[in-house]
């Protein structure tokens, strides 16, 4: 991991100096001089060599320094945390009604192979992952808050200022962040449902008399579970990505539309900041998958 | 009690079956093949008669017949501009399908190069090519691909160039197990002990038993591409106006929600069945082409 934690690195650091545009520039905007941005490049070490300008980036990084805002001058780190509640309460939102939804479905879908609810299960998996979520979102807020008022169209209210009007708010980014992986989740419920009651342990449960619930919860459901933990584990990185999206259509501010809004700014510390926390977060996610992995399915071992 | 044919029977049920070996078979034996197939055709036919199912000019604004409901001289309405937004859907595919095109063509050739030759080589090679796929792999693909096109700037062709990036590490991946499974196989090793270059043994003995992973891998990432376009042209990050893209119509749509949904109703549909027919072709013929899954 540490090599590749280590050109990840280099890979965020090279993000700013691969833009067409100066950074010194870019701060001192229209008005500047040419001596004022010499000055300002010598303020920042833009002239200096690369490597050297590597380690004193990255030795800032480590200590949660990633430089400052260009628009608002604001340090990157406090402009990522303030705004990562937010995407943090969306995230979970949606990986938890997927979930909740897909175990089930999954499983229903598997114990009735090829009936109705199976059909519909299998068409939703692939109709998930193929209908893009900003047109999930868009339809949602036609039915749901043009058409039939139930719901805000976007927005977002704290939950220290409202608990109610919060969840309310939620309700909508959620369903279309979680749409995707709730569709992936159901696959991979059904899939490994199905692998799992075809083997010898399920008909020696069923041969020794224990009851459907005890063959389908005790023994299926408990093993076919586990290689959905690690798929859960892995949307993390989909739920990131999708989170950008949702949050630029239901105006939430989190994370993904401080990114968005950074791009259009030019704010590259901000951008190169929410890179660098999105991939190290999710590599310690993988990290925490695999080792739950194995903790999960003893006969797995990284040793 | 099962009797022993009763046995043998359920043993040879849950044996592999070969896949179809021609086109014809396979479209006989798997309908959903055919029918993912004949829905991609009718996509690629949209794309190429474009000009001939769509008489209205998709790029000429006229602001007299702005936002207009759907007609018969209109199918689609209007939007803003007064453009025909049906005209507009059909000339979109002229932009999904070849940044698709393209996308999977980078990562198939750059990433399945990386791969063949970590694969084939081994030793230092694979594990260089290796950590640098995974230094990628380490991003989560849209973002990596909007972290990309942040640095080169906004427009199709950097869209393109940042998809097919992230693109990569499947192929190399996907090239690498591929190579490392049949590299130790007898046929390869006879054709090296007749003195076979490595070259030849890579054209004629890998490669041609690569492909079916590689055709399904190849549908499937057409629809992750195309869905990649229309999400960075909806973030006002691919296509630039007044270029007919899904996403960037989307995007505009979305601000006429309340009098004229048709502005995003009509792309986000279009995306979707181009989507839905590469993921289902993909879907389709691994079932297909790998009895394992089934």
């Amino acid at each position: 991991m540490v090599p590749v934690a280590f050109l990840v690195s280099v890979a965020v650091f090279s993000l700013i100096h691969l833009t067409p545009v100066d950074p010194a520039e870019l701060i001192l905007g229209e008005e500047r001089t040419p001596e004022a941005v010499v000055a300002l490049r010598h303020e920042l070490g833009l002239d200096r060599p690369l490597p050297e300008q590597y380690v004193t980036w990255i030795s800032h990084a480590l200590r949660g320094d990633l430089g400052r805002s260009i628009r608002t001058n604001q340090p990157v780190t406090q402009a990522i945390l303030e705004r990562l509640p937010a995407t943090l309460e969306l995230g979970t939102a949606a990986l938890a009604w997927s979930v909740l939804l897909a175990i089930p479905l999954g499983t229903i879908a598997a114990l009735r192979r090829g009936s109705p609810v199976d059909v519909l299960a299998t068409g939703f998996t692939i109709l998930g992952v193929s209908v893009p979520n900003f047109f999930i979102g868009i339809l949602l807020i036609l039915v749901l808050s043009v058409n039939l008022r139930l719901f805000p169209p976007g927005g977002f209210t704290p939950l220290t200022d409202s608990i109610p009007d919060n969840l309310h708010r939620l309700i909508l980014p959620a369903i279309t962040l979680g749409t995707v992986t709730t569709a992936i989740n159901t696959r991979f419920t059904r899939s490994s449902m199905l692998e799992v009651l075809r083997q010898d342990y399920i008909r020696t449960a069923r041969a020794k008399g224990a009851s459907w619930r005890q063959v389908i919860v005790g023994h299926a459901l408990k093993n076919a579970l586990i290689p959905v933990v690690t798929v859960v584990g892995i949307q993390v990185g989909a739920i990131l990505e999708g989170a950008l999206v949702t949050e630029t259509i239901f105006s939430w501010p989190g994370i993904g539309k401080l990114a968005i809004d950074s791009i259009f700014g030019r704010d590259y510390p901000i951008i190169q900041g929410f890179v660098l926390a999105i991939a190290l977060s999710y590599m310690l996610t993988n990290l925490a998958v695999d080792l739950a992995y194995a903790w999960l399915n003893p006969r797995i071992s990284y040793a | 009690m099962s009797t022993v044919y009763e046995a043998l029977a359920e043993d040879v049920a849950e044996t592999p079956v070969s896949p179809p070996t021609t086109l014809g078979a396979l479209l006989r034996t798997y309908p959903r093949v055919a029918v993912a197939s004949a829905l991609l055709l009718l996509l690629v036919l949209v794309t190429l008669l474009a000009p001939w199912i769509a008489l209205h000019d998709p790029i000429a604004t006229d602001p007299s017949n702005a936002l207009l409901s759907p007609s018969a001289a209109h199918l689609l309405g209007t939007d803003e501009l007064g453009r025909d937004l049906f005209a507009r859907v059909i000339w979109g595919s002229r932009v999904s399908l070849p940044v698709a095109f393209v996308a999977v063509a980078v990562g198939l050739l750059v990433g399945g190069t990386i791969g063949l030759a970590a694969g084939y080589r081994g030793g230092l090679t694979d594990l260089l090519l290796m950590r640098v796929i995974d230094a990628v792999l380490a991003f989560p693909a849209l973002i990596l691909a909007i972290a990309i096109v942040a640095v080169l700037g906004p427009g199709l062709r950097n869209a393109m160039i940042a998809i097919g990036i992230v693109q990569l590490p499947v192929y190399a991946r996907l090239m690498r197990a591929q190579v490392l499974s049949l590299k130790g196989l007898e046929f390869v090793s006879a054709a090296r002990a007749l003195g076979a270059s490595p070259i030849r043994l890579i054209a004629r003995h890998l490669l041609p038993n690569l492909l079916n992973p590689l055709i399904v891998q190849i549908s499937l990432s057409a629809a992750a591409a195309m869905l990649a376009e229309a999400t960075l042209s909806f973030l006002g990050l691919g296509a630039q106006p007044p270029t007919a893209d899904w996403g960037f119509m989307m995007n505009t749509g979305a601000q006429f929600l309340n009098n004229d949904p048709w502005l995003a109703l009509g792309p986000g549909l279009a995306i979707s069945i181009a989507v839905l027919a590469f993921n289902w072709l993909g879907d389709a013929l691994r079932d297909a082409l790998d009895p394992r899954l089934r």
